[in-house]
């Protein structure tokens, strides 16, 4: 019963969220809109690193070069296709990357595999770069640019996208699979699960959703070019936030990234020089004290309420 | 014949784990697989359920030949399989266990089908009712190794294959996993144990066969088998001055 409250205001909290998010441009300013857009960007990221990554334990520092994908999908074919193509292609193309690499890859267990999507990222980048300035003959692209309303709503639809595919994906049969992979893999195998296969379709899940924001960002900048596109930044961004809000549920990761945006975008604009240095202290000291990210927090305050709950009675 | 083993052979380097090996087994029965340490009884477990894959030989099971098919195929071919060392998922709910084993073990189902239920009743067929919602890492090595058990039934196996299920238990908790088998054979599924306890091979087990040195020195049932000269020389006469003889 309890619980059954406790989810219908979970619901409920969760519509009234997107309504506001929906009729945000009534009500601010273009700057805020723009504000907004960068920190789905961020929640995006992390919302689709946490599909594959989370219950796995697989850290894919990968996310740079499907985002990337992504924002040069935009840069080729923004001036032919409506923008709506445009984001699916984005998306596909980074799940077909993902696909190939994973096949080729998701053998390889802890450290190894995380280098590998480490290299990934400077290898289409340089080679990215290498295209452009051999092939084409230039450095950057210009894309072209729509309005920040509209990109606004894309990157929503693509938030509310990532939202039900992680949901589904968690309350399905596949959540349990992909859990159960990160516990034991050979257990997982023996239990009638083929491993390879979740492994490589989750990958290449989690890097469309990369890449369709990829696209969507890329519009926004209107130039691009290899080190704006293959940011490194974006590989280890979504990891922290993921650590920062906690993983156990589809909000918590949604709750850190926002928070942890929040926080980098105003530290930029006020500590521009220091900013780097406050933000690794602030890392250093959420890994120390907070293991479990908000989410461990939370639960940890749940607990104390119940236990004196209990002691009164 | 539910399973024909032919000329199986795997080497690891230059060591021959399996050498050689036949033997078949009958539908319902329960064969005891016994052999002193590094005999290469765990191996064979590894090739027949698909963890490795055979140098050469085939492993026929209802018909097919399944040597060297992936794991999950085997599995859902119907061949389950427990771990020597336990094999869990530690952070996730005992019920959870079970329901992976039924989702996955045949593949139809979705999450919301009938797989609760049937989950339900594995539990408390292996006896783990009680703990369905805690953390599979919580629980004693025995309850571990009984849900090793459970996962396995929850695929639907026709072909269960236990690896060491009594080491490390006491005396109690052996009877217990005997009876356990014994309600497993029951229902009709055929099961092939590893075990180092004599007890249990003696009281339960249709028929022995024992390996050394990745080959196959006998096999008969286990009156013949402990009357056996050469298995009392290399494996049964060692084993009275072991603790799980008593
Ligand atoms: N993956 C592997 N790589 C290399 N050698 C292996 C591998 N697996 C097993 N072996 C070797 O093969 C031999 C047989 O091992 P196996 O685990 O099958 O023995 P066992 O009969 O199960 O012994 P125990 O009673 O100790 O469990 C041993 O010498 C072991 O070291
Ligand atoms: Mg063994």
């Amino acid at each position: 019963m309890k619980y059954k409250i406790k989810k219908y205001s979970l619901y409920a909290a969760l519509i009234v969220g997107i309504l506001l998010l929906v009729s945000l441009p009534s009500y601010t300013s273009s700057y805020r809109v723009i504000f907004f857009t960068n920190i789905l960007m961020y929640v995006i990221l992390t919302l689709s690193w946490v599909i594959f990554s989370g219950p796995t334990g697989y850290i894919s520092l990968a996310t740079a070069a499907f985002f990337g994908v992504g924002v040069y999908t935009s840069a080729l074919f923004s001036v032919t296709l409506c923008l709506p193509l445009v984001i699916f292609i984005g998306g596909i193309a980074s799940f077909c990357l993902a696909f190939i690499v994973g096949s080729l890859t998701l053998r390889l267990r802890g450290m190894y595999f995380t280098m590998f999507t480490f290299a990934l990222v400077q290898l289409i980048s340089n080679f990215a770069n290498w295209y452009e300035v051999n092939i084409t003959g230039t450095v950057g692209r210009h894309v072209i640019s729509l309005d920040s309303i509209i990109i606004y709503y894309a990157i929503l639809v693509v938030f509310c996208l990532v939202l039900l595919v992680s949901y589904y994906i968690r309350h399905s049969k596949y959540g349990l699979a992909l859990q159960s992979i990160g516990e034991s893999e050979e257990a997982a195998a023996h239990s009638g699960i083929n491993v390879t296969l979740v492994k490589v379709i989750t990958f290449a899940t989690s890097a469309f959703f990369m890449g369709a924001v990829g696209a969507v960002m890329a519009m926004r900048w209107t130039y691009v070019d290899p080190p704006i596109a293959f940011d490194i930044r974006l590989s280890f961004m979504p990891l922290l936030m993921a650590i920062f809000g906690g993983m156990g549920n589809v909000l918590s990761p949604v709750m850190g990234a926002t928070i942890f945006a929040y926080l980098e975008e105003i530290l930029t604009t006020k500590f521009p020089y220091y900013y780097m240095l406050l933000f690794g202290g602030a890392m250093l000291l959420v890994i120390v004290f907070m293991p479990r990210g908000i989410e461990g927090v939370f639960r940890k305050l749940q607990k104390n309420n119940r236990r004196e709950s209990v002691e009164k009675i | 014949m539910i399973l024909d083993i032919q000329g199986l052979k795997k080497c690891f380097g230059g060591l021959a784990a399996t050498a050689n090996v036949n033997f078949n087994v009958q539908q319902g029965e329960i064969v005891g697989l016994i052999g002193p340490n590094g005999a290469g009884k765990t191996t064979l477990f590894n090739l027949i359920s698909g963890s490795i894959a055979p140098d050469s030989g085939a492993i026929i099971f209802k018909g097919r030949d399944i040597a060297g098919q992936k794991p999950f195929r085997i599995c859902r071919a119907g061949i389950a399989r427990t771990f020597q060392s336990v094999k869990i998922f530690s952070g996730m709910s005992v019920f959870n266990h079970i329901l992976i084993g039924y989702l996955f073990g045949d593949h139809k189902d979705g999450i919301s089908g009938r797989g609760r239920e049937q989950a339900a009743g594995i539990l408390e067929f292996v006896g783990l009712s009680e703990m369905s919602e805690r953390r599979a890492g919580d629980l004693t090595l025995a309850s571990q190794k009984r849900l090793e058990v459970a996962r396995a039934l929850a695929t639907r196996p026709e072909l269960l294959l236990l690896d060491e299920v009594m080491a490390g238990l006491n005396p109690t908790e052996i009877s217990e996993v005997m009876e356990l088998v014994r309600k497993i054979k029951e229902k009709g599924i055929t099961i092939i144990m590893i075990e180092h306890v004599m007890k249990a091979i003696m009281e339960i087990c249709n028929r022995v066969v024992v390996l050394h040195h990745g080959e196959k020195l006998a096999e008969g049932k286990p009156e013949e088998i402990t009357q056996n000269k050469s298995v009392i020389e290399v494996y049964l006469g060692d084993l009275t001055c072991l603790p799980s003889e008593k």
